[in-house]
């Protein structure tokens, strides 16, 4: 039979990465999202506990632990705040992940103990203005003059990139022409590379705390030994990462629909309407106990899509599920809490005001609800 | 000296931010009424018997006395990065008073050898006696430095800034000696996944009264000196009293609270 208990050491991580949400992000994220200000000291405590280098091996610095570890790291950051969430996603699923799985052992051991251990952070560059979901639009183009890639074009919404502390963008670039279309590779820039500008952060409609910025590429030259993986794999590799960036974006979603119960079902006991506390009123334990059912079922569907990644099988299918029902479950639930929270829900600094706000781009990121939709009917042989 | 050999005293207590209770039967906590853990106090003192472990090289061996579960909170000061621990459990040490508990705790101690520093919580969150550091120095014959909101170790001696309301004092004492912590000591670290699946391999000593040679009669709440005869809840808080500002404000509440002896 399948299992969903947590063993030891991951309810212990769960528990601790709750205790940290609780005690050290939730009493000061709300200024930080009022100001679009990034949470460099809450960050730098999320490094400190090993959070950046959950999934990595000890020799890189990290904590040798899996991917699931990871998800659980997320669900929990998510029920008190997104942004600190995504920060932490984008790090290590973004970030650090395609060094990883596709660097030479020079590039990991350059690069990788200062992205575990969360002193420095690192962003993927794919997304451009004229291309999300449609990776093959890449107009971005390296071209190899004199032992170095020559970088120009530009990237969008590019989580991480501009923070203080990020160390590169791993950049995906036209490197060539073949019969079958563009040749795309991934090259790492360096922050500060010349040639390399970082235009200022958006202004977003969630997310605030979280940092994300355009990225411009003039003539930016960076070492031929930058190329991470194989030339022309560029397309492939980011394929891999998205399909398991989607199981941490859903563990994320799961966080947020689990934040709205808590806060709902916190705020239904407190307030009272005609003399009795709201909770006693049947319209609002239907609402809390739908709320409950979808991030329950999006949740064992994260930890089904994990637990496929982690046995070596196929789990594109798992990971494209686990991403739609909870990014609907997110949406659902926010809207419900702030609902349930009335005029206080409509308050930035309100948990479900945020909460409102922060739903709504995870029905967009890492490929749309209509991706992961077309993604599970092809699995299932739609062509 | 070479290296420390510190032990550090924990203590299981009812999550603060669950509703605690005592038991109608035995008024002694119920412990099915809240979430147990590692007393927040307990934290500190961990931590800064890691920050001397770190400084000085050494040992911290963990030592708590409670039921079965009180495994979760030594195995998180363990991931937090203790060496080893020391449980002290026993059916018949139910409902022991402070006294009792010391004397455990002593005996506990004991077993280990060559102590340089044991470090303690100022005071429980959940009995909230702040007793046992003291009598555990008694009990021990060594040194007490309680209340400390520092604590630095040089060579053999031990010195600490202890804080209470009549202000700082300096102290020091030859170890080995008793330090107890206050909440201003430091701020304690989380545990990383590291230092989490690296306590599931430490080791953990259960000791019985047995192992401690002490008689069940000497302890447990039929032989405790304290006993509790009632316990109501909290009454709800009051309206408060109402003042309107006429210029006066400010006096009329300093008033008040000097009525109160709150300043």
């Amino acid at each position: 039979m399948p299992d969903y208990r947590l063993d030891e050491e991951h309810e212990q991580l769960r528990a601790t990465v709750a205790e940290f949400a609780r005690d050290v992000v939730a009493p000061v994220i709300a200024g930080y999202y009022e100001r679009e200000e990034f949470p460099y000291d809450i960050v730098r405590g999320m490094g400190e506990m090993g959070l950046f280098g959950l999934p990595f091996p000890e020799e890189y610095e990290g904590m040798g632990g899996d991917y699931f570890a990871l998800c659980l790291a997320l669900e929990e950051l998510a029920r008190v705040d997104s942004s600190v969430a995504i920060t932490l996603e984008a790090g290590v699923s973004l970030g650090a992940m395609p060094i990883y799985r596709f660097g030479t052992e020079d590039q990991r051991l350059r690069w990788l103990p200062d992205l575990c251990s969360g002193r420095r952070l690192a962003a993927f560059g794919l997304t451009e203005s004229d291309g999300g979901s449609d990776a093959q639009a890449t107009r971005t183009r390296a071209s190899l003059e004199g032992g170095e890639w020559v970088v120009n074009g530009s990237k969008v919404f590019i989580t991480n990139s501009g923070t203080d502390i990020t160390s590169l963008v791993t950049v995906t670039a036209v490197t060539g022409r073949s019969e079958a279309g563009n040749e795309i590779s991934a090259v790492v820039v360096p922050s500060g590379t010349p040639g390399f500008t970082v235009a200022g952060h958006y202004s977003k409609v969630g997310w605030n705390a979280s940092n994300t910025c355009e990225l411009a590429f003039a003539d930016c030259r960076v070492p031929e030994a930058n190329l991470l993986g194989e030339r022309g794999r560029g397309y492939a590799q980011f394929l891999r990462i998205l399909d398991e960036g989607r199981i941490a974006i859903a563990a994320l979603g799961v966080g947020l629909a689990q934040g709205c119960v808590d806060e709902s079902l916190r705020y239904a006991r407190e307030r009272t309407a005609f003399g009795k506390n709201i909770g006693s009123y049947q319209a609002i334990q239907f609402k809390i106990a739908d709320m409950e059912a979808r991030a329950h079922t999006a949740r064992l569907a994260y930890y089904d899509a994990a637990a496929r990644m982690s046995r070596g099988e196929s789990f594109k299918k798992q990971a494209s599920i686990a991403k739609l029902v909870s990014s609907n479950a997110a949406m659902d639930n926010a809207r419900e809490a702030t609902q349930i929270f009335g005029g206080y829900g409509f308050m930035n600094e309100t948990p479900v005001g945020r909460f409102y706000r922060d739903a709504k781009i995870l029905e967009i990121g890492e490929g749309t609800s209509e991706v992961q939709r077309m993604l599970i009917s092809r699995e299932m042989g739609l062509r | 000296m070479e290296t420390m050999n510190i032990v550090v005293l924990i203590k299981q207590v009812p999550d603060t931010w669950s509703e605690r209770k005592l038991t109608d039967t035995d008024h002694t906590l119920d412990r099915d009424a809240a979430d147990a853990v590692i007393d927040e106090i307990n934290e500190r003192a961990v931590e800064e018997a890691l920050l001397l472990k770190e400084a000085h090289g050494g040992k911290v061996t963990v030592v708590s006395m409670g039921p079965d579960r009180a495994t979760d909170a030594i195995r998180k000061a363990l991931s937090m990065g203790a060496d080893e621990a020391v449980h002290i459990s026993d059916a018949a040490l139910h409902g022991s008073d402070t006294i009792q508990t010391a004397k455990v705790l002593a005996s506990a101690i004991r077993t280990i050898e060559g102590v340089d520093l044991v470090v303690a919580g100022n005071e429980a969150t959940d009995g909230r006696a702040g007793a046992i550091p003291a009598m555990l120095a008694e009990l021990l014959g060594l040194p007490q430095l309680t209340h400390a909101r520092r604590v630095e170790v040089e060579g053999t001696e031990v010195r600490v800034e202890r804080e209470t309301e009549d202000g700082i004092t300096h102290l020091a004492a030859e170890l080995p000696a008793v330090v107890s912590v206050g909440e201003k000591i430091n701020e304690p670290r989380y545990p990383s996944f590291k230092g989490i699946m690296a306590a599931k391999k430490k080791p953990v000593t259960t000791l019985g009264l047995g192992d401690l040679g002490i008689d069940p009669s000497e302890v447990g709440l039929a032989a405790a000196f304290t006993s509790v005869v009632e316990s109501a809840p909290k009454p709800p808080r009051g309206a408060g009293e109402r003042v309107e500002d006429q210029g006066d404000g400010g006096v009329r509440i300093v008033e008040y609270l000097a009525a109160q002896k709150l300043v």
